[in-house]
């Protein structure tokens, strides 16, 4: 590959994609009608962040009016409908097509030596589709009737009967949920098609392993979301009793379904931040990833068990004695493929020489926080434990601990790893520590005390609740003061870093993997000639060679 | 929109055989969207079996027989038109698109018969004869007019999809050399015929 | 490109597949007419999955195209199978 490769620093001198254009205008349009991977790429950030700041603040909101017992700054009816908001706004707009959609679209056809994704029209037409179901979501608000108050979940029969805008919240993540499946087929299609000669399944990147395990479920799951709410719609309009049970419709069905996509979307949430997880560790222990074969099968194993345990949401349902065991059984053995990720990514680190430099450090968080959230997930997956402890604080930390601690955790990793790729330019490495610490000692103090008010009873989705958890809820609060201060304080320096850093090099960290063989921010073509592709994905000693080049 | 720079020559590259997986890939995501109609409905018939069997009596098999028929027949067109065109023959092809549109309108205008009849009867969601009914009654012709209904929608976006290609042929942005569009179009065509395949006996052959 | 290694399917194939696919649609209809309990519902879904069948391999044209499409097509409808099963381990215990 060195042969192949070395002659790509000539690019250096070539001009970056952001000074070239896909199409005949220059400005905006040149940006709002490209077909260019990289672009919609950053497209994506920018939305996608927005949108992440926007429902942190509504959880903001949300934790300041559980200060103290009673009525703070909101009525209830506001409560509701932003928990509902939070939950639509973080899951369908931030958490699911947040690491595909941004680094998927920017990195997968790079990591595996292809200048575009397979159908770039698509891919643009992927971006508007998104934007058009965001807005929905934000008209919602605002039409006759009020903001949606069903919770995320949109169970029925409330949300058949409720007053508010269902209809057009939920449509909207139907829109949402037919530009991830396009997403999903494009990825899949990109990854078969494209690929670099050399670069054969077993050379690939595990972020692109995981990217494409993801795109299954992406084009699996998501109809059975988009009828399920077709339905829900339906019912609304013309009452054909499907789905109402004064006519017949089984709420529990509607749960099935729901949970038949909403599941293995926790999957689609969790797998890319795997994926990442598993190029940075190598890089900063610079040593070839422990069990390459195995992670790699384990995402497309997790993709398939996802598929098998979405009823462990419904324990406490009325569903059938047996499928609640056999759910619960099933449930265990996510473990599993999970468990083969931690341990190989331990055994990646061991004996490494570890460059503890800040998306190291994200990881490390992520490793920490994900274990809890994994565990407390073995907790609610028993059938027992979890009649206690269903719709309680103990379900919101836990999955608060696997989304944000989880993917929310690595989606920073993920912006400080390759930032500098992206934009060509290197942030604050003193200040980016600091913030995963912030963000450490905040996010704990968020989200441990629900753990124990869970436990203790405190039910979620409550607008008021007992004095006796005033202290933990008082914690909890000011957890998230530190959270979203420091959400703005990374945001902070990133910017200023993209308006003032220092020019990152090409290969500020050492990486092998194909993004690092070409310049920072890449050219338009990304590579001037496509990469014959020769070594394993985590070779490094080439290094040195590269280095040379 | 290639002649801007050297960059944008390669999102025009062609790649057949990628175009055709991405279809099939959007075939999929078309089964499981139905898929999931067919779980409710094979809840809801395992639930009220006897029910579902009455209610099925009021449908007219012959107009479900004759459609089954109209459908078949338009797959095998559309088969045809492909054939053609990879044979040179731009002419007969046009032709078998034509009737597969055709076909596609005769489907259509018996399913508009077959629905006006039902709802002269007074059979529709939410009428006061259909909700005095029996709870699996109302659930089999809710599930009746929501299935059908979006197999009709699909219908009609493949007769919209199939209009284009007859025009493309026409001005030869399809050819015996470049025909992947009409291709994929078919496959389009005949998943819809395959749904209806499964559709006509789970709501016209129940006895 | 396209062309090279494509298999060309014969009017003559397409208009037996038509005329088989008429045959079992006359079967499943004059079946459901005959009485056989349990079993007609076992019949209508097998004469739906034949046809299916050949639709897909001949109209369709898997059988001639890559082989991964057929990978494919066994992941989705696996896929399919486990939700049914699985689903019904509910309401056929409850």
């Amino acid at each position: 590959m060195a042969d192949t490769v070395a002659g790509l620093p000539v690019q250096h001198a070539e001009k970056s994609f952001y000074q070239q254009s896909t199409n005949k205008y220059s400005g905006i349009l040149s940006w709002l009608l490209t077909t260019d991977h990289k672009r919609i790429g950053i497209m994506y950030l920018a939305a996608i962040g927005f949108f992440f700041f926007v429902g942190a603040v509504i959880g903001l909101l949300m934790r300041l009016e559980l200060i103290a017992p009673g009525r703070q700054i909101m009525d209830a009816q506001t409560y509701n409908s932003f928990f509902t908001l939070h939950g639509v706004i973080m899951i369908f707009l931030f958490i699911i097509p947040g690491l595909p959609a941004i680094f998927g679209n920017f990195f997968l056809p790079i990591q595996i030596g292809a200048r575009d994704v397979a159908f770039p029209r698509l891919n643009l037409l992927s971006w508007y589709i998104y934007m058009i179901g965001a807005a929905l979501v934000l008209v919602s608000l605002f039409l006759p009737g009020g903001p949606i108050d069903t919770g995320w979940t949109f169970y029925i029969p409330y949300s058949v009967r409720s007053t508010t805008n269902v209809s057009m919240a939920i449509f909207a993540a139907f829109v949402l949920g037919f530009s991830s499946i396009l997403t999903g087929i494009n990825f899949v299609t990109t990854t078969h098609r494209l690929r670099a000669p050399g670069m054969s399944f077993f050379k690939m990147p595990l972020f692109v392993w995981a990217t494409y395990a993801t795109a299954w479920i992406q084009i699996i799951a998501t109809p059975v979301i988009g009828i399920t709410i077709l339905l829900v719609i339906i019912e609304r309009l013309f009452g054909v009793g499907i789905f109402d049970p004064a006519l017949g419709g089984d709420p529990i069905l509607f749960q099935h379904m729901f949970w038949i996509y909403s599941h293995p979307a926790v999957y689609i949430m969790i797998l890319p931040a795997m994926g990442v997880v598993s190029e940075i560790i190598p890089t900063f222990a610079r040593r070839t990833i422990f069990g390459y074969k195995a992670i790699a099968m384990s995402s497309l194993a997790i993709a398939f068990v996802g598929y098998l345990v979405w009823a462990h949401h419904m324990f406490t349902s009325g569903m059938s004695d047996t499928a609640r065991w056999i759910f619960s059984l099933l449930t265990f053995i996510v473990a599993l493929p999970s468990g083969v990720k931690i341990f190989n990514w331990v055994a990646t680190m061991y004996k490494g020489s570890i460059d503890p430099q800040p998306p190291f450090l994200w990881v490390m968080n992520f490793i920490f926080l994900f274990s809890i959230g994994g565990l407390t997930g073995l907790v609610l997956g028993s059938l027992a434990t979890n009649i206690h402890l269903h719709d309680t604080y103990f379900v919101v930390a836990h999955f608060h601990y696997v989304m944000f601690g989880g993917t929310g955790t690595i989606f920073f990793a993920a912006m400080h790893y390759w930032f500098p790729k992206m934009f060509g330019k290197m942030y604050n490495i003193k200040l980016a520590r600091i913030a995963v610490l912030l963000f450490f000692v905040g996010f704990n103090l968020l989200y441990f005390p629900k753990f124990i008010m869970g436990y203790m009873g405190m039910p979620r989705r409550y607008y008021d609740y007992l004095p006796q958890f005033e202290a933990l809820q008082e914690i909890s609060t000011v957890g998230s003061w530190i959270v979203v201060g420091t959400l703005f304080f990374i945001l902070g320096y990133l910017i200023h870093a993209l308006l003032k850093g220092k020019k990152a090099t090409s290969n500020p960290w050492g990486g092998v993997t194909l993004e690092w063989h070409i310049a920072s921010p890449p050219s338009m073509e990304n590579f001037a000639e496509i990469p014959t592709v020769t070594r394993e994905p985590y070779d490094f000693s080439q290094l040195k060679e590269m280095k040379n080049e | 929109m290639n002649s801007y720079t050297d960059a944008a020559v390669h999102h025009v590259h062609r790649d057949d055989a990628g175009a055709k997986m991405g279809m099939w890939l959007f075939l999929f995501t078309e089964v499981l969207l139905f898929g999931g109609m067919f779980l409710v409905y094979a809840v809801y018939r395992y639930q009220h079996p006897d029910q579902f069997r009455l209610a099925a009596m009021e449908l007219n098999t012959g107009i479900g027989t004759l459609n089954t028929i109209i459908l078949l027949t338009s797959s095998l067109t559309m088969a045809l038109s492909i054939a053609s065109l990879q044979k040179g023959n731009r002419f007969l092809s046009m032709t078998m698109l034509s009737v597969t549109l055709l076909f596609a309108l005769m489907f259509m205008v018996n399913k508009y018969f077959e629905w006006s009849a039902k709802f002269s009867h007074g059979i529709y969601p939410g009428s006061p004869e259909l909700v005095n009914k029996p709870n699996g009654e109302i659930l089999f012709f809710g599930l009746y007019y929501v299935m059908t209904g979006l197999h009709a929608l699909h219908v009609l976006v493949g007769m919209i999809i199939l209009t284009f290609m007859f025009v493309f042929i026409k001005r030869n942005k399809v050819t015996s050399e470049n025909y992947v569009k009409l291709d994929n179009s078919g496959l389009y065509w005949h998943l819809v015929d395959l749904i209806w395949i499964f559709l006509f006996p789970l709501f016209y052959l129940i006895q | 490109m396209s062309g090279k290694n494509k298999h060309h399917i014969d009017y003559g194939t397409y208009i037996l597949v038509w005329l088989a696919l008429l045959a079992f649609t006359t079967i499943t209809v004059t079946v459901a007419g005959i009485s056989l309990g349990r079993y007609t519902l076992f019949t209508a879904l097998l004469i739906a999955a034949v046809k299916s069948a050949l639709v897909i391999n001949i109209f369709m044209h898997i059988r001639f195209d890559e082989p991964i499409f057929k990978a494919f097509l066994g992941i989705s409808g696996m896929t399919l199978l486990i939700i049914f099963l699985l689903t019904f381990l509910d309401f056929i215990y409850r």
